[in-house]
């Protein structure tokens, strides 16, 4: 651990760290140009950087931790795939409450970006790569096609790169603000000019993706790791890390409330405890409440629970939540649990598609029914109720994952921290039922009025 | 539905009028001058089929006229051979395409997790009220600020987080909110 230095940060403190001139001065696409070369001696071939991302352990850094590798091995065999082109699309959508590490990457070493767009292109002979960047990250987008128009010039893109033969193109494509085009199905229906509502699946994208080509959707991160896993080895790269499952460096995003929020880059698996001593521990010295280890969309933990868990997939999933983007939230005893779900719920309100009725309907249930609760109007069986409908989202009801995103937080936070829930509802203007029987009014009428008031 | 810059507000005084499929009418035709038809042409070559370029192509269009009004749906679509009407799904599905116009800051305030444990909307009301309370999304009468509540911005690490048109701004705080709003010319 102690001898661990930065392989994806390495270059985020330098001068003009995203232009090509330094980028090539620390050793930059060099690992592009030996490919493309031994590609017309035999000695680097599509199956051969494919079966080294293979050997690497490389899984996914968006969030679900997929193979990388194996990924890649889902798209058909030329004979099987015809005509079709095969089409790679680098997931900059990174819009998970809590994650900021591909802006990072993208603003300070987008070419680290690029190559390793390039590399996997060889991979999976793709002729045209796009990069989905959200909406927001407007400076982001401009850096990036700054950092194309360089590569093009330099030759590195185009119709024959560096003389090999090979042709490949890359664009940048912005999204118009929508989390859920962050799910590879409904980015690619957002890339194809449409609403970005997940697809059923099978077909999966590597069958059939963007423009019904076979498609590989892979995060900013897992292609910066691509990159350097050629660059020094599958070896060096499954030496990283806790176990042969859980491989390679790994940016940690740290939010709320630490002394130095940031970006910060740990061998995977590094234990909680050592990641926010990174940070410089709590602000103010105080205790950690509770953690969301992944994202918003990942189960709350107890800071006890939290401490000496390991962050890497196995790990955190072992924890019961899940590393997703690494995105660790962290919250001090300070913290409101009711108003920060209250928040969270708010969230998926919002970003709901629209496609499937739990999720559509379920999530502004689950945000009215906290936002009566925080605002004192509470009722005692709303508490059962928002675990009731909840649990009634999930596990394959909807087309994608969103909607079990969207009840992570509440099926967990509620169980830890039932008694903040209670004390709100306890002290409610409106506590629903009971009164209500009591004085003699059905208690039908007194949701409907309870309703009525709040809405 | 958080108030967003994409939601009109109702009974506002100076917004112009409710045109087809919901859009409101700009009241003018238009057209790409050269600089962004050049774009739009340069768009078309990075794409096999011309609907895929119908998002960069609204970019185009907001970043000429400020907001998609009706008319500019109508000639997006013309210009991509869509239908006004699907064209019209197509913007109101995404957050950051302004469907009334807007001031001439986008003041855009995360509230998301990160930013919500470290006061964002304290400081989003704040800000609001500065402006001569204004409803998220309402222009403020010298058409100067529009000020809305968006979803996380990326800059967990910067919380309270705000972007202003296309800039970044870090940690917005009921301290230095003057000072912010005063930078904003």
């Amino acid at each position: 651990m102690s001898d661990f230095a930065p392989v994806l940060s390495a270059r985020f403190g330098k001068k003009n760290s995203s232009a090509l001139a330094t980028y090539v001065a620390d050793g930059g696409y060099e690992s592009w140009k030996k490919v493309l070369a031994g590609s017309k001696t035999g000695e680097w071939t599509p199956a051969k950087v494919t079966d080294l991302v293979k050997a690497s352990g490389l899984r996914g850094r968006g969030g679900a931790g997929f193979p990388t590798g194996m990924k890649w091995t889902f798209v058909p065999p030329k004979e099987k795939r015809g005509d079709k082109p095969v089409y790679l699309l680098c997931n900059a959508d990174e819009s998970e409450p809590g994650t900021f590490k591909d802006r990072i990457l993208i603003e300070k070493d987008p070419h680290q970006i690029l190559e390793g767009m390039m590399l996997a292109s060889f991979a999976l002979d793709v002729k045209h790569a796009y990069i989905y960047i959200r909406g927001e990250m407007v400076h982001g987008a401009e850096i990036l096609n700054a950092a194309i128009d360089e590569a093009y010039a330099a030759g590195l893109l185009g119709t024959n790169v560096l003389g090999s033969g090979m042709a490949l193109d890359l664009t940048v494509h912005r999204g118009g603000g929508a989390y859920i085009c962050g799910e590879e199905t409904a980015l690619i229906e957002s890339l194809e000019g449409k609403r970005g509502h997940p697809r059923i699946k099978p077909p999966f994208p590597a069958v059939s993706g963007v423009w019904n080509a076979p498609t590989v959707v892979n995060n900013v991160e897992t292609l910066c790791c691509v990159k350097h896993i050629l660059d020094r080895g599958a070896d060096w790269f499954k030496g990283i890390g806790r176990n042969e499952r859980n491989t390679g460096p790994k940016l940690y995003c740290v939010s709320g409330h630490v002394e130095k929020p940031g970006v910060y880059e740990a061998p995977m698996g590094i234990p909680f405890r050592d990641l926010l001593a990174m940070c410089g521990g709590m602000k103010g010295g105080r205790k950690v409440k509770a953690v969301i280890p992944g994202g918003s969309s990942a189960p709350m933990l107890t800071g006890d629970e939290m401490m000496d868990v390991p962050l890497d997939f196995d790990g955190v999933a072992a924890a019961k939540s899940m590393l997703g983007s690494a995105a660790i939230i962290v919250m001090d005893e300070t913290t409101d649990i009711p108003k920060a779900v209250t928040n969270i719920a708010k969230f998926y309100a919002h970003e709901s598609c629209g496609q499937c009725t739990p999720c559509r309907e379920g999530t502004p249930w689950l945000h009215k029914m906290l936002k009566r609760i925080v605002a004192g109007q509470g009722k005692k069986a709303d508490i059962e109720m928002l675990m009731q409908v909840a649990g009634q989202m999930g596990n394959g009801m909807t087309i994608c994952v969103f909607a079990d995103a969207a009840i992570a937080p509440i099926l967990s936070a509620i169980p830890k921290f039932r008694e903040e829930f209670e004390a709100y509802v306890a002290k409610s203007a409106s506590p629903g039922f009971e009164q209500a029987a009591a004085a003699g009014i059905t208690s039908e009428v007194a949701e409907r009025t309870a309703e009525g008031m709040h809405s | 539905m958080s108030g967003g810059a994409n939601t009109p507000v109702e009974n506002l005084p100076g917004l112009p009028p409710v045109g087809e499929h919901g859009a409101l009418s700009c009241g003018k035709e238009l057209s790409f001058p050269p600089a962004a038809e050049a774009r739009f042409q340069k768009l078309l070559t990075r794409y096999p089929t011309k609907q895929a370029a119908l998002l960069p192509t609204l970019w185009i269009a907001q970043g000429e006229w400020g907001w998609i009004s009706r008319e500019a749906v109508d000639y997006v679509a013309t210009r991509l051979g869509l239908s006004s009407a699907f064209v019209w799904g197509v913007v109101t599905f995404y957050t950051m395409y302004n469907r009334a116009p807007v001031g001439r800051h986008l003041i855009q305030f995360c509230t998301s997790i990160s930013c919500h444990l470290n006061g964002a909307e304290e400081v989003f009301h704040a800000c609001r009220k500065k402006l001569g309370d204004l409803k998220p999304g309402q222009t403020s009468a010298d058409g100067k600020f529009t000020v809305i509540e968006v979803e996380c911005l990326a800059q967990c690490d910067k919380a309270p987080a705000v972007m202003v048109n296309g800039d970044d701004h870090a940690r917005i705080t009921l301290d230095n909110l003057d000072a912010f709003l005063s930078e904003l010319k």
